[in-house]
C-alpha cells in the first residue's frame, strides 16, 4: 500500500513537472525564437492567411501548379494516408483512372511513364511538396493558362526546388504554395482574379492531380 | 541505392558516437555517480525525493520492485483514463472535444502507459491539448522510465554476489527521466521547433486557402510531446498521420533526427550494459548481434521497396516507384529506413503508411516486432528482452558443450530458463490466439481494410505491435471498436508485464547467486561465436513461431504481386 502512495505522488509530482513545466518551457522558448515556425508557419497574402508553408492544399485550377492526390482531398484535420496495399485493385484502378487524366490533360504521349508522386497519393494526405518531374509535366500547360511564357514557368521551377537534405533525405522537390505565389507574383496578379481564359473551376477534377 | 547507403551512414554518423557518449552518462548516473549535468540536475532529484517522500538509500527486492513497476503502469492507466473521459470539462480544450468514448479511452490509457502507444483515435479530432500535455507526454516519460527502470535492475542482478535486492524502483525512475529522457527531449523539441513542429496552446489556425477554400490547420502543444515521443521509444503521433504529418516531421533534417532519437537510448544502454558489468566487450558482442539482425531486415525491406511495384510500373509508373503512402521529403529509402527503426525499437511512429508497403517490407516490419523487439528494441525492455535471449542461447550452447549454462559467472537453472520462455513465447502465444479468434468472428473481419492476404496481415500487424508494445499500424485496420480496443488492450497489458516481470524475476534470482569465476571450459560469451549462437537463436525462434501466419499473409501477397495478379 506504501509502494502505491509513493506511486500516487510521483505520477502527481512528474505530471507537474513533465506535463505542464516542460512543455511551456519548450513553448516560451519556441514563442520568443521562432514564433512563426512553433505557430504553424503560415504564409499571408497582404493581410490575408493563404495557408501553411508545411500543409499542402487543394489546386483544381488550370493556372495553378497542382499538387499530389489527397486520401483526405488536403483536409488537415483527417491527416493520413490510403492505406490500400501495394497489390489492392482498388489502387491499381484509381490509379490508372489518374494516369489517364494526367496524360489527356497534359499531352503526354501515350506510351510515356507519369511521375510516380504526381498519380499516388502521400502519407499524410498533406504532402506540399511535389517532385520537379511533377512540377515540370504541367509547366507548359499552366504557361499557356496564364499567358506567359513556359521558360518563364521552367526557370520558376528551377529556382524554387529543393534538393535533398545532406544529399540523401527527400526527392528532389518543389513547394507547390510557394511556387503557385511565386507564379503569381509573377504574372501579377492570383487565378481569378481579374478577367481572363484562367478563371478559376473549383470542385472540377477534385482528388485528382 | 547510393541515397540509401548514405543515408545509412548519415545516421551512423551521428547514432553512434552519441550513443557511446549516452551510455557512459548513463553508467555514471544510474550507479549514482557525478556526471557534468549533476549540478543542474541533482536539485531537481532531491526534490522529487524530499515532496515523494522517497527514501534514496532503500533497496528493495525483485518483489518489491516488480510491485512497484506494477501498480505504477495501472495507476497512470487509471488516472489517464479518467483523464480522457474528463476532458470536455477540463481547461485548454480550446475546440471544445468532449469526453473520449470509454472503449477508445480505455486502450489508449493502457496503450500509453505501456508505452505501446497503438492508436485507435486521430489525434486532432479526439484529444484536448490539455490530454495531449498532461496525461498522453507524461506517460511517454514515464512508461519510457519504467522500462529503463526494469533494465537496470536486471542488470544489477548479474552484477551483484549472493544479494537479496536490486536495487530501487523510485530512484531508477526518478534517474531515467531527470537526467536523461527530459533533458534529450528539452534539446529536441527546441530543434525541432526550429524547423517547424509546433508549439502552442491557441485553437487552430483557420486560412482560406489561394483557391479560396478553408482550410482548418490543427496546433497544439506538438513539439514537447514529439521529443519525447521519438526517444521514449513511445511512438504515439499527435496528429493522425504521425511523423508523416508535416507538422510533426516538417523536412529531412527533422526526419533524420527523429530517426536518431529514437534509436539513441536503446543503443546507449547496450553500452550502458557493458560498463556497468566491467565487460565492454561483452555490451559489444550484443551490440554486434543487434546490428546483424538490423542490417539483415534493412536489406531485405530497401530491396523490395526500391525494387519496386510491377503493378504500378505495368499501369505507366516510371519505375513502378512505389510512393504511395510516402512523403516527398522523406522519399524512398529514408521511409525504410525510418519503418526498420521504428520497428526494431518498440517505437511505433511512422513517417510512411505501413500499410501500403511492399508485402516484404511489411514481413520485415512485422518480423521485428515479432521477435519481440531485441534489435536495439524498446527504451530498457529492448536490452531485457535481448537477455532472455541470451539465457536461452546459453542453455543451447551449455547442451553442445555439456555444462551447466551460465552468463557472466551467474549459473542459469531451471528457473531463468522457464522465466526466460515465459518473456520469449508468451506474447507471440497470446497474439496468434488474438489473431485466430479475430479472423473467426465477425466483428473482427468488420475491420478490415484491405481484402485477402493483406487483411490478414492488417490484423496479424495490429496483435504484433500490440504485444510487442510497438504501436505502429497497418492503418487500414478501423480498430476502434470496442473489439479491438479491449483485445489489442489486453494484448498490449500481456505484451509488458511479459517482459517486465520476467526480467526481474531473473535478475532477482541471479542477484542471489554467487558468481562462479571463468573457467577454462567456460563459453565465451563475447567473441563471433557467440555472436552467431545468439542471431540464430532468435532468427530460429522468429521463423518457428511465425511461418504460418506470415506465408497467409506478407508471403502469399508477394508470390500474387510478382506474378501480376491483384487482391
Amino acid at each position: 500500500m506504501k509502494e502505491v502512495r509513493t506511486g500516487l505522488l510521483v505520477l502527481l509530482v512528474f505530471s507537474v513537472l513533465l506535463g505542464i513545466v516542460y512543455p511551456l518551457v519548450v513553448m516560451g522558448i519556441g514563442q520568443l525564437a521562432f514564433s512563426w515556425r512553433a505557430n504553424g508557419s503560415l504564409v499571408a497574402v497582404g493581410d490575408r492567411i493563404v495557408g501553411s508553408e508545411l500543409i499542402g492544399q487543394f489546386f483544381s485550377s488550370k493556372g495553378y501548379f497542382h499538387g499530389r492526390p489527397s486520401s483526405s482531398d488536403y483536409d488537415p484535420m483527417n491527416s493520413g494516408g490510403s492505406n490500400l496495399a501495394p497489390a489492392s485493385s482498388t489502387l491499381l484502378d484509381e490509379v490508372e483512372k489518374r494516369i489517364a487524366l494526367v496524360h489527356s490533360e497534359y499531352g503526354l504521349p501515350e506510351e510515356s511513364p507519369v511521375p510516380a508522386d504526381f498519380v499516388l497519393a502521400s502519407a499524410s494526405g498533406l504532402d506540399p511538396e511535389i517532385s520537379v518531374q511533377s512540377a515540370l509535366l504541367q509547366a507548359e500547360s499552366i504557361a499557356a493558362t496564364r499567358g506567359i511564357d513556359a521558360q518563364a514557368v521552367r526557370s520558376l521551377i528551377q529556382r524554387y526546388t529543393h534538393g535533398p537534405f545532406l544529399g540523401a533525405f527527400g526527392e528532389e522537390r518543389v513547394n507547390v504554395l510557394r511556387l503557385n505565389l511565386a507564379l503569381d507574383k509573377l504574372v501579377g496578379r492570383r487565378v481569378g482574379s481579374g478577367s481572363g481564359p484562367e478563371a478559376s473551376s473549383p470542385g472540377a477534377g477534385k482528388g485528382e492531380p | 541505392m547510393v541515397k540509401a547507403i548514405l543515408s545509412l551512414l548519415e545516421l551512423a554518423a551521428i547514432l553512434l558516437p552519441a550513443a557511446v557518449f549516452l551510455g557512459r552518462y548513463m553508467a555514471r548516473v544510474f550507479q549514482g555517480e557525478r556526471s557534468f549535468l549533476t549540478p543542474a540536475l541533482r536539485p531537481v532529484e532531491s526534490l522529487v525525493y524530499r515532496l515523494c517522500r522517497i527514501d534514496e538509500s532503500r533497496e528493495m527486492s525483485g518483489r518489491t520492485y516488480a510491485i512497484c513497476a506494477v501498480s505504477f503502469t495501472l495507476i497512470g492507466v487509471l488516472v489517464l483514463f479518467l483523464l480522457q473521459l474528463l476532458q470536455g470539462v477540463l481547461p485548454l480544450n480550446p475546440q471544445g472535444l468532449r469526453g473520449v468514448r470509454w472503449d477508445t479511452a480505455l486502450s489508449t490509457a493502457i496503450s500509453f502507459s505501456t508505452n505501446t502507444n497503438w492508436q485507435s483515435y486521430a489525434g486532432e479530432t479526439t484529444m484536448s491539448h490539455l490530454t495531449q500535455m498532461l496525461g498522453l507526454a507524461v506517460q511517454n516519460f514515464l512508461s519510457a522510465g519504467i522500462g529503463i527502470a526494469v533494465a537496470l535492475a536486471m542488470i544489477r542482478g548479474f552484477i551483484r554476489r549472493e544479494a537479496n535486492t536490486v536495487g530501487s524502483f523510485w530512484v531508477d525512475l526518478v534517474r531515467s527521466v531527470v537526467y536523461v529522457l527530459l533533458p534529450l527531449s528539452l534539446v529536441l523539441a527546441v530543434v525541432l521547433m526550429s524547423q517547424g513542429v509546433v508549439e502552442t496552446l491557441r485553437p487552430h489556425a483557420t486560412v482560406e486557402t489561394l483557391e479560396g477554400v478553408r482550410q482548418t490547420i490543427p496546433v497544439g502543444p506538438v513539439a514537447s510531446q514529439e521529443a519525447i515521443k521519438e526517444l521514449g521509444t513511445n511512438g504515439g503521433g499527435f496528429f493522425n498521420a504521425n511523423s508523416a504529418h508535416p507538422l510533426e516531421n516538417p523536412n529531412g533534417l527533422t526526419n533524420l533526427l527523429e530517426n536518431v532519437a529514437m534509436l539513441l537510448i536503446p543503443v546507449a544502454l547496450v553500452f550502458t550494459f557493458g560498463r556497468m558489468i566491467k565487460n565492454r566487450k561483452q555490451g559489444r558482442a550484443l551490440f554486434a548481434a543487434m546490428v546483424v539482425l538490423f542490417a539483415l531486415g534493412l536489406a531485405v525491406a530497401l530491396w523490395a521497396e526500391l525494387a519496386g511495384n510491377p503493378l504500378l510500373a505495368k499501369a505507366g509508373i516510371a519505375g513502378g516507384a512505389n510512393l504511395e503512402g510516402k512523403e516527398m521529403r522523406f522519399g524512398l529509402a529514408p521511409s525504410v529506413l525510418f519503418g526498420q527503426a521504428t520497428t526494431a525499437t518498440s517505437t511505433g511512429a511512422v513517417n510512411s503508411m505501413h500499410d501500403s508497403a511492399m508485402p516484404l517490407t511489411g514481413l520485415v516490419y512485422l518480423f521485428n516486432m515479432g521477435i519481440g523487439e531485441v534489435i536495439f528494441g524498446g527504451v530498457g525492455v529492448g536490452l531485457v528482452g535481448m537477455l532472455f535471449y541470451v539465457v536461452l542461447a546459453m542453455f543451447v550452447a551449455g547442451l553442445m558443450i555439456g555444462r551447466t549454462p551460465e552468463f557472466l559467472g551467474k549459473k542459469l537453472g531451471p528457473y531463468e530458463m522457464i522465466m526466460a520462455v515465459v518473456g520469449v513465447l508468451l506474447s507471440p502465444v497470446i497474439l496468434l490466439c488474438f489473431l485466430a479468434v479475430a479472423l473467426a468472428v465477425p466483428s473482427g473481419l468488420a475491420g478490415l481494410g484491405n481484402p485477402s492476404a493483406h487483411g490478414l496481415s492488417e490484423v496479424l500487424y495490429a496483435y504484433t505491435s500490440a504485444v510487442g508494445n510497438n504501436g505502429s499500424a497497418f492503418a487500414g485496420l478501423s480498430a476502434n471498436t470496442p473489439f479491438y480496443n479491449l483485445t489489442l488492450g489486453l494484448a498490449m497489458l500481456v505484451g509488458r508485464f511479459a517482459t517486465l516481470l520476467p526480467g526481474l524475476a531473473i535478475g532477482a534470482s541471479v542477484a542471489r547467486k554467487k558468481t562462479a569465476p571463468v573457467g577454462v571450459a567456460t563459453f565465451p560469451t563475447t567473441g563471433l561465436l557467440f555472436v552467431v549462437v545468439l542471431v540464430g537463436a532468435i532468427l530460429l525462434v522468429g521463423a518457428l513461431t511465425y511461418f504460418p501466419a506470415f506465408s497467409l499473409g506478407p508471403i502469399l501477397e508477394h508470390l500474387r504481386l510478382v506474378g501480376g495478379g491483384t487482391l
